[in-house]
């Protein structure tokens, strides 16, 4: 219980105990039963705008990707970016109205269950509605005709990974966010480029080197890069490069917002 | 009583020091509270009385000094301790889109009770705190007196031995803080312990068996409402609508009935255990000086006025301004 050294702390072992950590996910998943529908038409009605516009409107004037016409190239990787969209709204204007205005985290801690639960519990949460946002659109894909290969069921491990690891930066910011308002920087500063600069519209081998490295960084673009070929059956050994990224980044940031999360409610 | 009081105490605190970067929010506290009594905490906003709860469910870190919980330090196993606590916050902190019900089944949860028992225990709290017909009411549809009868009657889920009681009834109407005060007292006869914060001397009188009274981090008083009141004041108090100016000799021949006075804006109030009489003779003085009254009315003294006594600052959020420079930080917003 050091009060003021978070470094030490980062590298101290959580207080975790996993039967209530998974009460703290199923509080959160008895919300979503209620009200998944109207959820879901939300998350949905963005990609799909995205898959008929871009896919077959813009995709009648652009020459075929890698030799795929443009809706293949760019509907499997709007399965990842569906998810990563689903997790971030989730983990921030979700989890901070849970935990500055309904003061749920603070209710929780008041039993056995410890600060450490809960944010674990909610990162989980976090993964499981992305990582089902991702299955759901990669139904949707398969309805279109445009999931190619059986691997497109290994899908959601990427998916999942990814989600996970989006739960953990939005619970940092969430964790030093001052207000709603801040979440605009969120989006604007990190998702919304990383939307655009992840291969999802485009191969990233047309921009210039520098970007190039900055998309290596970005998780969207691992998950996007496994993804893809998973759909279009063309799995290479490099989708394991990119899940190994995603997994060890994973468990390298996965202490950083329990610790960040304690520090801005416990006094 | 006497016997459980050569019990070990509940909760232990000695020298108990709570800061908060520079500001100390409670400064060298010593109390015991013993098995089945209903201790108090009193005190106007920032006295300190929050982070004392918190400290004693172990969500806030001791500062300083020992705090000890049912014989241990809540920090070693917060786990096992908490699971016999019950803990009702200063905040509303239920879960507003779950019903009543769920409310009280996801909690039971957090104490691993098993679903069976849990249903059972649920449906006796709905009806310990009269909420049967609300039970399948989402809690943003509750009234504030509703909401906090639930955040009771969830406290009680895992049948605590302690229950923590952060300001139970501010901001509740009189129904509704009556009616928290009676299941409170039927609680405390079938044995629970408890501690309690409160601005209202009505609630510290109603429900405490003894308390102290906090003022700026520190204790100022400590005993039985009863005794404090006597100890200090007397009985009754004399309010006097004299505007302000008021001669000394007013009380020329009743100073012997007068054990203290406190003004209260252009009011004064003299303490007493001769009511009537001290009022016939100030009034008689008057008349001789004509000195205007332009009211008196003798009323019974309370814990409000030993506080004013103690601290010269009033204890409603809302009553007289403090003092200049007398006030602590607000306490209680700690979580954002």
């Amino acid at each position: 219980m050091s009060g003021n050294r978070p470094w030490q702390e980062l590298l101290s072992w959580p207080d975790l105990s996993w039967p209530l950590v998974y009460r703290v996910f199923c509080r959160n998943l008895l919300l979503f039963r209620k009200t998944w529908m109207a959820n879901i038409m939300f998350n949905f009605v963005e990609p799909i705008i995205y898959l008929w516009a871009l896919g077959f409107g813009l995709g009648v004037y652009v020459n075929k990707i890698h030799g795929l016409p443009y809706i293949n190239f760019l509907a499997p990787a709007l399965v990842a970016s569906s998810s990563m969209f689903a997790t971030t709204y989730e983990m921030t204007y979700g989890s901070f109205t849970r935990m500055a205005v309904q003061k749920i985290f603070q209710s929780m801690v008041a039993t056995p269950v410890s600060m450490d639960d809960v944010v674990l519990g909610e990162i989980l949460y976090g993964t499981f509605k992305g990582t089902l946002y991702g299955i759901v659109f990669l139904t949707v894909l398969a309805a279109f005709g445009l999931v190619r290969s059986g691997w497109a069921l290994l899908a959601p491990v990427p998916v999942a990974l990814m989600a996970a690891e989006f739960s953990i930066l939005s619970m940092i910011w969430t964790s030093i966010a001052p207000g709603f308002d801040s979440f605009e920087y969120f989006f604007t500063l990190l998702i919304t480029p990383m939307f655009f600069l992840s291969g999802v519209f485009f191969p990233l081998e047309t921009l210039p080197a520098g970007v190039r490295l900055l998309a290596w960084f970005m998780p969207l673009y691992h998950a996007v890069e496994a993804v893809r070929p998973l759909i279009l059956g063309t799995a290479a050994s490099s989708v394991w490069g990119h899940l190994a990224w995603l997994a060890a980044l994973v468990l390298l940031t996965l202490r950083i917002p329990l610790v960040m999360v304690k520090h801005r409610l416990i006094k | 009583m006497s016997v459980d009081q050569q019990n070990q105490p509940v909760v232990l605190v000695s020298n108990l020091v709570k800061k908060y970067g520079d500001f100390m929010a409670v400064k060298g506290v010593n109390f015991a509270v013993y098995p089945g009594e209903c201790f108090g905490l009193l005190g106007p906003n920032g006295a300190g009385k929050t982070s004392i709860v918190r400290m004693t469910y172990g969500f806030s870190p001791v500062s300083g000094g020992k705090l000890s919980v049912f014989g241990e330090d809540i920090m070693i196993r917060p786990r096992a301790i908490k699971s016999r606590i019950g803990v009702i916050s200063q905040d509303d902190d239920l879960d507003p889109v779950l019903s009543v019900r769920e409310n009280l089944m996801i909690y039971a949860g957090y104490f691993q009770i098993g679903k069976q028992i849990a249903k059972k225990r649920c449906e006796e709290i709905l009806s310990f705190m009269d909420l049967q017909d609300k039970s399948d009411e989402p809690v943003e549809n509750l009234s504030g007196g509703l909401r906090r009868r639930l955040t009771l009657g969830r406290a009680l889920i895992n049948q605590p031995a302690l229950l923590l009681l952060d300001e139970p009834t501010t901001g509740l109407d009189p129904y509704a803080r009556h009616l928290v005060w009676h299941r409170l007292r039927r609680l405390k006869e079938e044995g629970t312990t408890m501690l309690l914060t409160t601005h209202y001397m009505e609630e510290a009188s109603q429900l405490c068996d003894r308390l102290i009274i906090m003022y700026q981090g520190e204790i100022v008083e400590e005993g039985h409402p009863e005794g404090l009141i006597d100890r200090h004041l007397g009985r009754e108090a004399l309010e006097l609508g004299t505007g302000g100016e008021c001669p000394d000799s007013l009380f020329d021949d009743s100073r012997e009935l007068i054990r203290g006075r406190q003004g209260m804006g252009d009011d004064l109030v003299l303490f007493t255990d001769h009511g009537l009489e001290l009022m016939d003779r100030v009034a008689a003085q008057a008349d001789r000086q004509k000195t205007p009254i332009r009211y008196r009315r003798l009323r019974p003294s309370n814990l409000e006025d030993v506080f004013l006594q103690l601290t010269g600052e009033s204890l409603r959020e809302d009553g007289a301004a403090p003092l200049p420079g007398k006030r602590g930080e607000e306490e209680g917003e700690d979580v954002r």
